[in-house]
């Protein structure tokens, strides 16, 4: 057993994390002017489309299809893949997928590879698994580029260095590119990731990229972009390498007609992204002449067996929940500790990972307030409070029955069980007046000092209105 | 309902033990409005903290002993979005479906709803904002009605709140697991309470105003935070008046 | 050992031990939509990205071509093998695709003419499919402004009728507007490595 790459080795719990990340205040600064900005243009997006919440019952009935029938699904993608002239690998782990990326671009002969965003890759850290084997990742989306660039770790799905502003970007550029860009405009950021790539682009002969959507039916995969980057790396190369969920199908060809509403809408509040790429296996003359299609597990199938769990498998890496999600907005996405985070992270990794005497995983599904801000825009109706919970109760049964909390809440459940024992605590627990100053208390012992270092109590009244009503009522 | 309805109230634990003066005035709002109210004695907690930290095997029990508290009444009545939405949504999968829970209304919801009335006779002259707290409005969908309710309340002078549909940061035990990102949120909701000028914060959650209400105290804002029933129940004869 | 995909496939298998109810996926969504004039609308919902759109009857077809080639100053223009000769207008370069371009003739161009297989009213998209008077993929990526023209019959309203029209064997590429990026800030600016200017001539009685 080893470690699953998707969460970053020695990041802290949550609560640690959120901490450092909660005294930048510059981080704080680009992250509410960003999530804010996307928030109200997303409602604007979809508050164009008078079926949106049909939409919406929509994809998560074909994704929910899919999940139930995955291996027929898998099994009729693999055919179809195959006799349009592409390959198809498969791979339990991250280690068995990097290794295959590792080998076919050896046999291409190539030291480099162009890469299109993908979450998969990063998911299995392939780009630190080539370098090991001496071949170097050129990520090309600009936000990608940014991190990479930067040395600096992703904090958000679709847009990996959205904890960077303007000027930190020309910064990172002007030390890192041979052509530092003009100014910290966003047109001449993305001049200079132009000029900085584009080399890379007509010469690469390998190139690697996830997947949006697979169609079971054709055989068809299908990458959803803005910048033209992917397009490059889908078009030029003689070689692609395709990393692909095994949960991202669809049935039909047919059913993206749901998700090509949903995922621009619901991600960078466009009626519809810049480019789409669609192709099926090898055309003759256009394109790549060798496609290779890796299906990865790497605790997908730990989460399809849980069945209160697996409807984070129906996920289309929109990240509206990131944009929307209160905790989010403050923490930001490195304090997650893993490629996936904020609410969907909170879900997704934690079952991937499927360790729950795993700290920093068990922290996870803590890392909300149950708002429920997630679930209301979640294009494929993902019930991500109800995971948390859920989740929540796997870590207290790791965790066991000895612990300070566990025996609290033990306690505190045999009191509420019976009136009589809730009553008299009522009344024990009017002692707390004597602390209370101005009929307020301001500290509590620990872990009611968590509660009062920010916060007072408020004092027990005389009397309770259970005590109130008995007296007048009862 | 022909007659008067015969109404159970909820009135959770927090409020029970907390704030009284929230379930008095659910008591003596409802009564004018021409229910008849029962408290019974055997009510403790809906089980919500225990379910949402992770403990469902404690929570349990409580459900089941809900749904026989509650089980001849023509409806529940709780001063509590969140407690109002474990009841309704997640009882059942705890328990089994009970009519209890299916009768259970948050307040605005049984005023409005079950009631249908807007108006409810209220005098409160003074400013207010009203934050509308998460579980009232993504669990429950309860809308518009408590600023409904609001509107209709004479000599009010009731502002809007920015960024209302933001979380407060309460969460139950978030605010202690996570208390430094509770306290950041906290902080961006009383400076939006602030920003209205309102003498008072209202909410239709304890547990949210608990939260702000402590903040607001520690910075001694002189900021009040009042519960949507208290404001409610306020009447000219009978105005409110801060006991607790 | 077993291989690999003998043992994902078993592992999704005990996975759905509980074999979950079959679903039945709600088809109530809106396949068409009255949109009114759609090619007004595709107009206005292409120009929206920034992409310039140039409504003219057939009959003014090339001299609109030739104008703005002319306006961008165009002289060495990529175009598919089966670009319709009355396309070619005078006074241009024509590169076409046959025998197969480099990537760097692509490259060092001034400009792509294509035409396009169907057009989304609502969110302004242009799907290509390597038919008629399009080509392959990489004409209409490396040169840096493409011009596109788009015949009223290929104009339907929405996604769902646009993927009835399109057949996935065949390599599609969705187009809506120029190339894009909102990863400074989560702002949208465009120009980044597709064709920087798109331009569209829409044809409104052919």
């Amino acid at each position: 057993m080893g470690t699953n790459p998707v969460t970053w080795l020695g990041t802290p719990a949550f609560p640690v994390a959120a901490r450092a990340a909660l005294g930048d205040t510059q981080l704080r600064r680009n992250l509410r002017k960003a999530t804010h900005t996307i928030r109200d243009k997303r409602a604007k997006a979809v508050e164009e489309l008078p079926d949106w919440q049909q939409l919406r019952l929509a994809g998560e009935a074909v994704k929910d299809e899919v999940l139930s029938n995955l291996d027929t699904y898998l099994e009729r993608f693999e055919a179809a893949v195959t006799a349009r002239g592409g390959v198809v690998h498969w791979a339990r782990d991250a280690a068995e997928a990097n290794e295959i990326v590792l080998r076919l671009t050896r046999a291409a002969g190539a030291e480099e590879v162009v890469k299109v965003k993908s979450m998969a890759t990063a998911e299995i850290g392939l780009n630190e698994a080539l370098e090991a084997g001496g071949v170097r990742a050129v990520e090309t989306d600009l936000a990608e580029l940014i991190v990479q660039l930067g040395h600096d770790r992703p904090s958000h799905i679709l847009v990996p260095a959205i904890h960077r502003n303007r000027s930190e970007i020309r910064e990172i550029f002007q030390r890192e590119m041979a052509e530092a860009p003009a100014s910290d405009e966003p047109r001449a950021l993305a001049e200079a990731a132009r000029r900085h790539l584009r080399a890379k682009f007509l010469s690469a002969r390998v190139a690697v990229s996830g997947a949006n959507f697979g169609v079971a039916d054709t055989g068809s995969v299908v990458v959803v972009e803005s910048e033209g980057n992917g397009r490059m790396c889908l078009t030029l190369p003689e070689v692609l390498i395709t990393v692909m969920g095994i949960e991202k199908l669809v049935p039909s060809w047919r059913d993206l007609e749901v998700f090509l509403q949903l995922l621009p809408r619901s991600s960078t509040a466009e009626r519809m992204n810049p480019y789409t790429s669609v192709w099926t296996g090898v055309t003759p003359g256009d394109g790549p002449q060798q496609f290779h299609l890796i299906l990865l597990d790497n605790g997908r199938t730990d989460a399809l067996a849980d069945r209160a769990g697996r409807q984070a498998l129906r996920c289309i890496r929109c990240s509206a929940c990131l944009n929307v999600c209160p905790v989010y907005e403050r923490t930001g996405g490195q304090a997650y500790g893993s490629v996936y985070p904020g609410p969907i992270g909170a879900i997704l990794t934690p079952q991937l990972v499927n360790d729950m005497h795993d700290k920093q995983a068990a922290s996870l599904p803590y890392a909300s307030s149950l708002c429920g801000a997630c679930f209301e825009v979640c294009p494929v109706r993902i019930n991500i409070p109800e995971v948390l919970v859920h989740l929540r109760a796997k870590a207290v049964q790791a965790k066991g029955k000895r612990t300070p909390e566990a025996m609290a809440m033990a306690a505190l459940g045999w009191v509420l069980a019976d009136p009589k024992r809730y009553e008299a605590a009522q009344k024990a627990g009017s002692l707390a007046r004597y602390l209370a100053r101005g009929g307020r208390i301001s500290a509590l012992p620990w872990p009611g000092s968590k509660w009062t270092a920010a916060r007072d109590v408020p004092a027990p009244p005389a009397e309770s209105f259970r005590s109130w009503w008995r007296r007048t009522r009862g | 309902m022909p007659g008067a309805p015969r109404v159970g109230l909820f009135a959770t634990c927090l409020t029970d033990t907390f704030f009284p003066a929230t379930a008095r005035a659910v008591v003596r709002l409802l009564e004018r409005l021409g229910c008849t109210v029962e408290f019974p004695m055997e009510q403790t907690c809906c089980g919500q903290m225990h379910y949402n930290t992770g403990y469902r095997d404690a929570a349990r029990p409580l459900a089941a002993d809900y749904a026989r508290t509650f089980a001849g009444y023509d409806a529940v009545v709780a001063p509590s979005g969140s407690c109002g939405g474990m009841i309704r949504e997640v009882h059942p999968e705890l328990h089994g479906s009970a009519p209890a829970f299916t009768h259970t209304y948050e307040l605005s919801e049984f005023l409005v709803d079950v009631l249908g009335v807007t108006d409810v006779g209220a005098y409160f002259p003074h400013r207010v904002t009203y934050h509308p707290t998460c579980h009232s409005l993504r669990m429950l969908g309860v809308g518009d009605k408590p600023l409904e309710l609001l509107r209709a309340v004479r000599g009010i002078d009731l502002v809007a709140l920015p960024e209302a549909e933001s979380c407060c940061g309460f969460g139950g035990t978030f605010a202690v697991k996570n208390a430094d990102t509770s306290t950041a949120m906290l902080g961006d909701k009383m400076r939006c309470v602030l920003d209205t000028g309102a003498e008072v914060l209202s909410a239709g959650d304890n547990s949210c105003l608990m939260h702000i209400g402590g903040g607001l105290s520690r910075l001694r804002t002189g900021v009040t935070t009042l519960h949507l029933a208290e404001i409610l129940a306020s009447t000219e004869e009978e105005p409110w008046a801060p006991t607790r | 050992m077993a291989d690999a995909r003998s043992t994902v496939l078993g592992r999704i298998r005990s996975a759905l031990a509980d074999r979950p109810a079959p679903v039945t996926i709600p088809r109530d969504y809106h396949a068409s939509r009255p949109l009114g004039d759609l090619l007004a609308l595709a107009a206005e919902r292409i120009a929206d990205y920034r992409a310039e759109v140039h409504a003219v009857t057939a009959d003014a077809l090339t001299s609109t071509i030739a104008a703005r080639l002319a306006a961008r100053g165009a002289r060495r223009v990529i175009g598919p093998v089966d670009l319709p000769p009355a396309w070619q207008v005078p006074g241009v370069d024509w590169l076409l695709d046959s025998p197969t371009l480099s990537i760097g003739e692509l490259d060092g161009s001034d400009g792509v003419l294509t035409g396009s297989a169907v057009t989304i009213a609502e969110t302004g998209t242009i799907v290509l499919d390597a038919g008629f008077a399009q080509g392959r993929r990489a004409l209409t990526l490396l040169p840096d402004y493409h011009l596109c023209v788009v015949l009223a019959s290929q104009v339907v309203g929405t996604v769902p009728e646009a993927l009835a029209r399109l057949d996935p064997l065949r390599p599609l590429t969705f187009i809506s507007g120029p190339s894009a990026t909102s990863d400074i800030e989560l702002d949208r600016v465009e120009g980044v490595h597709g064709p920087r200017t798109l331009e569209v001539v829409l044809v409104t009685d052919a």
